[in-house]
């Protein structure tokens, strides 16, 4: 059985989207990114180095053939500076698919609402197609989906804070109300993190800092990998009952 | 433009002073950069990488070249 989503039209296998930042070095992130099986990478939007400009670039390591790049914004406190981010990266990329976050404060990295749906609703005028970092709020996620969002991708918990999935009542909310894939995007910390959101029923789980900052991102990267198979297979096949006590699984009939 | 045939422009926020006559593509091979492997705003309006061959650098513009790197 082949178990494959869809995200504005265009499939995909892997239900794992991994970040390209925080690494070593270009060819540790290759190699995670390989290991983790992912097909779609965020990517970051910045100035050239003018000073030196004979720097690797990451294009030369993660070849956007390959993979789909999906170009983030990242750093962003306003609609604007989001709008003008990616219009940049769409005439770096050629491409309309586009990650969109807009942040209220450096603290804690939470989305600013406001600006998010303002934003989303431009950018879907300007021919975008926005997966969207979010709120883990039901009501909050419908009006991005009714705005144009393609995609509603939900903290789990802060960015890059490796806490777990802090809100799943909320976002198993968000995933039976949505039309659209619906993503867990930030708050992984290991590879049981990767499962829970899946077994919610999320489409897909976006992370960085997990595989990153792991002692070993390779290794990581494979156990993220197996963390989110595992836990689609999970939802897939829909768990047992809770029970309060405990109940034999050997027959009591036959007892000696 | 001052006598001396340069003009003087910002890119990414640091003033240079270029000689007249240069496209876009010829800025950005003179910073030692591939045209094809970057995006160009100037001032505040995306260049189609289509027309960077095409659009003469003026006096006073102001360029924000980016590139793709890592980011989560």
């Amino acid at each position: 059985m082949e178990d494959r989503w869809e995200v504005a039209g265009r499939s995909f296998t892997s239900r794992l989207i991994v970040g390209t930042g925080k690494y070593k070095d270009f060819e540790q992130n290759a190699a995670a990114v390989e290991a983790s099986g992912a097909e779609i990478v965020t990517v970051a939007v910045r100035r050239v180095n003018i000073s030196d400009p004979g720097q690797p670039l990451l294009t030369d390591h993660i070849d956007p053939k390959r993979y789909t790049y999906l170009p983030n914004t990242a750093g962003c406190f306003t609609a604007e500076d989001a709008i003008r981010t990616l219009r940049l990266a769409r005439e770096a990329g050629g491409w309309d698919l586009v990650k969109l976050e807009v942040l209220g404060e450096a603290k804690t990295l939470y989305p600013d609402m406001r600006e998010t749906l303002r934003a989303t609703e431009i950018l879907v005028r300007e021919g975008f197609l926005p997966m969207v970092y979010c709120v883990d709020d039901p009501i909050a996620a419908r009006q991005l989906e009714e705005a144009g969002a393609v995609a509603i991708m939900p903290l789990g918990a802060p960015i890059g804070s490796g806490l777990g999935i802090q809100n799943r009542v909320t976002i198993r909310l968000i995933v039976e109300g949505a039309n659209v894939p619906v993503l867990v995007d930030a708050g992984v910390g290991t590879a049981s993190d990767a499962s829970v959101a899946m077994e919610l029923g999320c489409d897909g789980v976006l992370m960085n800092t997990a595989i990153a900052e792991a002692k070993d991102p390779i290794l990581m990267a494979r156990a993220m990998k197996l963390a989110v198979e595992g836990g689609r297979l999970a939802y897939l096949a829909g768990r047992m009952g809770q029970r309060r006590y405990a109940d034999p699984s050997s027959p009591l009939a036959g007892l000696i | 433009m001052i006598q001396d045939g340069t003009l003087s422009i910002r890119v990414n926020g640091e003033h240079r002073r270029v000689r007249d006559g240069l496209t876009i593509a010829d800025l950005a091979l003179e910073l030692g950069l591939e045209p094809t492997k970057v995006a160009v705003e100037r001032n505040l309006e995306i260049v189609p990488r289509s027309t960077l061959g095409e659009v003469r650098v003026e006096d006073g513009d102001e360029f924000e070249i980016v590139t793709f790197v890592g980011g989560g």
